[in-house]
């Protein structure tokens, strides 16, 4: 399967998008709106002409400034799943596949089950099967690089967990370089093997999702895999944990050696409650418990401060939590890490 | 004023633009009995202007869809420097009053206007001909039209356009396969208004095409040589038109209907943002 190379120089509102990227398998690409995502997708697609830059899928070039170089889009072997699915609303579900398709369209139709709704129209479809269609007009093409915008956004939750699992198999079987681009951090580590970080035109990090948990290039990618963030002063121990001051005034420590202004990134799931007093030699701050949710035998704790505590459903029993109970939150000073602010 | 006599006032205002509204035409059509409207609908001018307006109005609706429709589509998905100008000369038509259109066609097209000397060569001869009145329909009636086109193109989701282009259609099969047929309903709308009103069309057709009956004498040109000649024969023709008239924006009305609800495109919309 053909390597895609993109590298492009775009300038944005209030940014330049400046990326480089090599890609095979499922990549996602996560970022804030307005980072860049939909622009990059578009300058593969051939929809924009980046200012700067390159495209290619293997030896064919699509995209090439210097050498000027500028396929129009229905010259570039892609599939793009578009936002909301752009299904063309007066064709039926067979002509929206049949579009692009050299041929085959009964088979596409039966692969994606969606034989039985080939004469609807798109009006007439659920979430979950339009997204089907998109994907299998996108794939009807026999594209070789497949691009997705935020391809479960539309959906409701209720839907989202069963079609994201089917997404996520669907896409490793193509074996096609894929673009997944997504706002949520979840759905990125569930559809695809590794996870690119998009901020202000620039990507912070790219790495398997255990990566940007376990060492995040700084405190956005941190923030983005859902930990929690405080700021402190670190002070160098030598032969000893190093020593946060947050900014509340309360002190912890961390395995991670730095010194000066730090981002303090703890794990929801790292994070423990307790009643009574803290054992020594592990962190602990004492929060008023603001709210309180239950997702898929878990509890997250939100606590004033604040910090987020993930627990077991019948731990969070025992402890009987209440908004407002004042409890001491403990986390060992290893799953500290700590980032150097610049 | 309390509640209820605000209600009054309304209602009475309604009531009277309604009336103002209606009343013309209902004596229009009750002046003479329907039989005698009929029989009038036989008479050689009545019959002659009937075969020079469906001659016309045939021909300048074929120029006007062919020639107004990619003009149309050009406008509305292009973004070029002088845009808004080239727009608001398409509009000027609509607005100018039909003497000025009647002067401008005379001199531009006629014998001895700016392009007449081409057409003589070509052997053509413009004036006081039908082509004269194909040429004056076209002018009033078509920017209608192009006006409510342009706002059906631009009513299409572009993500439907960038979607067919990434699907590997060129932007030929783009303009045919997904363009056309989502801007369908709003470029009927804008055909329907465009017929009406050159199918009405007086001021510029009589002063550049004359009023030839059996050559250039159109309709509304009929009415007005039996106005002094043979009023029924006037009523008839007005009759005539005030009917055809309401089946036009009675259709445009069901299409526009029809079209909104069969797909989700946001035609039926723009034809209501153009009027």
């Amino acid at each position: 399967m053909a390597l895609l190379s993109v590298a492009l120089a775009h300038p944005l509102r209030d940014f330049r998008l400046e990326l480089e990227l090599e890609l095979d398998g499922v990549v996602a690409l996560v970022g804030p709106s307005g980072a860049g995502k939909t622009t990059l997708l578009s300058a593969i697609t051939g929809l924009l002409a980046p200012r700067e830059g390159r495209v290619a899928l293997g030896e064919e070039v699509w995209f090439d400034s210097r050498l000027r170089v500028n396929l129009p889009p229905h010259r570039r072997r892609v599939g793009l799943v578009f936002q909301d699915f752009a299904l063309f609303p007066h064709m039926t579900v067979r002509q929206n596949v049949a579009y692009g398709a050299p041929g085959g369209v009964d088979e596409i139709l039966a692969r994606f089950r969606i034989a039985r709704l080939a004469e609807q129209r798109p009006g007439e479809i659920s979430g979950g099967e339009r997204q089907r269609v998109a994907l299998a007009r996108a794939l009807a093409r026999e594209p070789g690089v497949l691009l997705l915008d935020e391809p479960l956004a539309s959906l409701d939750a209720h839907t989202k967990t069963a079609i994201r699992a089917e997404l996520s198999r669907t896409l490793a079987d193509t074996g096609l370089p894929t673009i997944v681009v997504t706002h949520d951090y979840e759905d990125a580590v569930a559809i695809a093997s590794r996870v690119g970080v998009l901020v202000e035109g620039r990507l912070r990090q790219l790495g398997p999702p255990e990566e940007l948990v376990t060492a995040p290039a700084d405190a956005f990618v941190a923030a983005f895999t859902g930990a929690n963030l405080l700021r402190g002063q670190a002070t160098a121990r030598p032969g000893a944990p190093t020593e946060v001051t947050l900014e509340s005034g309360e002190r912890i420590a961390s395995q991670t050696p730095a010194e000066g202004s730090v981002d303090v990134v703890v794990h929801p799931w790292d994070v423990s409650i307790s009643r009574d007093a803290a054992p020594a030699g592990v962190n602990a701050l004492r929060c008023e418990v603001a709210a309180l949710t239950r997702a898929g035998g878990r509890v997250r704790v939100l606590l004033a401060g604040p910090l987020i505590a993930e627990l077991a459903e019948r731990q969070a029993a025992e402890l009987a939590l209440v908004p407002g109970d004042f409890v001491t939150a403990l986390f060992e000073p290893a799953a500290t890490r700590l980032i150097t602010r610049r | 004023m309390s509640r209820a006599a605000a209600a009054v006032l309304f209602f009475l205002a309604s009531a009277i633009a309604l009336a103002f509204l209606v009343f013309p035409l209902a004596a229009l059509l009750t002046h003479s009995s329907p039989a005698a409207l009929f029989n009038q609908l036989s008479d050689p001018l009545v019959t002659k202007a009937l075969v020079v307006s469906i001659e016309t109005s045939a021909l300048a609706q074929a120029a006007i869809l062919l020639f107004g429709t990619p003009l149309a589509y050009l406008l509305a998905t292009r973004r070029f420097r002088g845009r808004a100008v080239v727009v608001t000369l398409v509009e000027l038509p609509i607005v100018l009053p039909p003497a000025v259109a009647g002067i401008g066609l005379i001199v531009a097209f006629g014998r001895f206007g700016l392009l007449g000397g081409t057409f003589s060569a070509l052997g053509i001869n413009v004036g006081f001909d039908k082509a004269a009145v194909v040429l004056a329909v076209t002018f009033v009636a078509g920017p209608l039209y192009v006006r409510t086109a342009i706002a059906a193109f631009e009513a299409i989701d572009p993500k439907l356009v960038a979607a067919s282009r990434t699907l590997g259609a060129g932007p030929t099969r783009t303009f045919f396969r997904v363009a056309l047929p989502l801007a369908a309903g709003g470029l009927a709308a804008g055909g329907a208004l465009a017929l009406a009103r050159g199918l009405g069309e007086f001021g510029a057709t009589i002063m550049f095409a004359g009023s030839l009956s059996g050559i250039t004498q159109t309709l509304p040109l009929a009415i007005y040589q039996a106005f002094d000649t043979n009023l029924d024969a006037a009523l008839a023709i007005s009759a005539l038109f005030v009917i055809m008239t309401a089946a036009v924006l009675m259709s445009l009305k069901l299409t526009s209907h029809w079209h909104s609800s069969r797909s989700r495109s946001r035609t039926r919309s723009a034809i209501f943002a153009s009027n």
